[in-house]
């Protein structure tokens, strides 16, 4: 890859879409349906400061009909146009979006997201939160996908703990730091250490 | 009336539509050598949906997808080409973009007297050629008296 300026909105998509989407694709259904799991992304370039397992994600997941929320330093000029350009997805307030991409503090409060409906649950949003480490330790993890238990290094647990009590609602999270992801479903309890 | 001004818009507009349209081996032959550029979005082909207006006060309809080849490029000197061409010739789309760019850089005079001139001209000969063949056809009914007069 040629180098370029960090704020360039044009380059950094996919360069083989079908294998590298499908790739990446395999790599998140992975991480979403074992929580905890640590898993590596790569095939996009976005522009700072998108990390490129946050940008790979959004390749992968967003389309011209999911409404996505940049939060904090995310929603930038260069962000916004790399999304318009490769991604095609409209931007939209955090109650309306489908997906909302941002450091925690930024999402916070995360309760304003949507956590679709009991008759829908399918109708919530998908966070994916920039973290600066991701490592498997600190709160402990269970349900569905877990054997016994798992361990990751959560932004917070509080939040999580009372997104779990709205099952079947609520929303469900990435994580991703520079090109690794982890997932966090609305089905897993969250437990401090 | 007055006329509109021939923006740079417009023009880009119009050499985007002949690049798109024109057969993609003629164009092969006419822009044969590409110069380096960055594949910003690699050709990729899908459908998009045509739609038409029945006369000026008609609603728009949907008239039927359409298979098209996208593509996007950026030059070593950072002109940006785009094109949208019908069918799934990628090389096609390839080539159309860079043209695209080439025509925002200072080597614009050279492709449109080597390139778009020649695909304009043949364009309008088959545009002619098409119209002649179909004038042949043309009836011209024209009614006898029917004696109702008498």
């Amino acid at each position: 890859m040629t180098a370029r300026a960090p704020t360039d909105s044009l380059a950094g998509g996919f360069a083989d879409a079908p294998r590298q989407s499908a790739r990446a694709f395999r790599a998140m259904m992975e991480a979403m349906a074992r929580p905890g799991t640590i898993h590596a992304l790569a095939g996009a370039a976005p522009p700072a400061p998108l990390s490129v397992a946050a940008g790979v994600a959004l390749l992968v997941l967003a389309d011209g009909t999911t409404p996505v929320h940049l939060a904090g330093a995310a929603d930038c000029a260069a962000v916004r146009g790399w999304i318009a350009f490769h991604i095609g997805a409209p931007l939209a307030a955090a109650e309306e979006a489908d997906f909302a991409l941002g450091r925690w503090a930024d999402l916070c409060p995360v309760d304003r997201f949507r956590t679709g409906d009991p008759a829908y649950p399918d109708r919530s949003a998908t966070l994916i939160v920039e973290v600066a480490r991701l490592a498997p330790e600190g709160p402990r993890l269970t349900g569905p996908g877990i054997r016994d238990i798992a361990h990751l290094s959560l932004p917070g647990v509080a939040a999580f703990r009372a997104n779990r009590a709205l099952f079947p609602r609520g929303f469900d999270t990435f994580l991703t730091c520079g090109d690794r992801i982890a997932a966090l479903p609305r089905t897993t309890l969250v437990e401090d250490a | 009336m007055t006329t509109m001004p021939e923006t740079a818009e417009r023009q880009r507009r119009g050499w985007m539509a002949l690049l798109a349209k024109a057969p993609p081996a003629r164009l092969a032959a006419l822009l044969p050598d590409l110069p380096a550029h960055e594949m910003l979005r690699p050709p990729e082909t899908g459908a998009v949906m045509v739609r038409g207006r029945a006369g000026g006060t008609g609603a728009a309809f949907n008239l039927g997808e359409m298979t098209v080849t996208r593509c996007s490029v950026r030059l070593a000197g950072g002109a940006v080409g785009h094109a949208w061409v019908q069918g799934r010739d990628r090389a096609h789309a390839a080539r159309a973009a860079v043209a695209d760019a080439l025509m925002q850089t200072p080597a614009a005079d050279r492709i449109r007297a080597g390139v778009l001139a020649p695909l304009a001209a043949e364009a309008a000969a088959a545009r002619e050629a098409r119209a002649g063949k179909a004038a042949a056809t043309r009836v011209d009914f024209f009614t006898l008296v029917r004696g109702e007069d008498q």
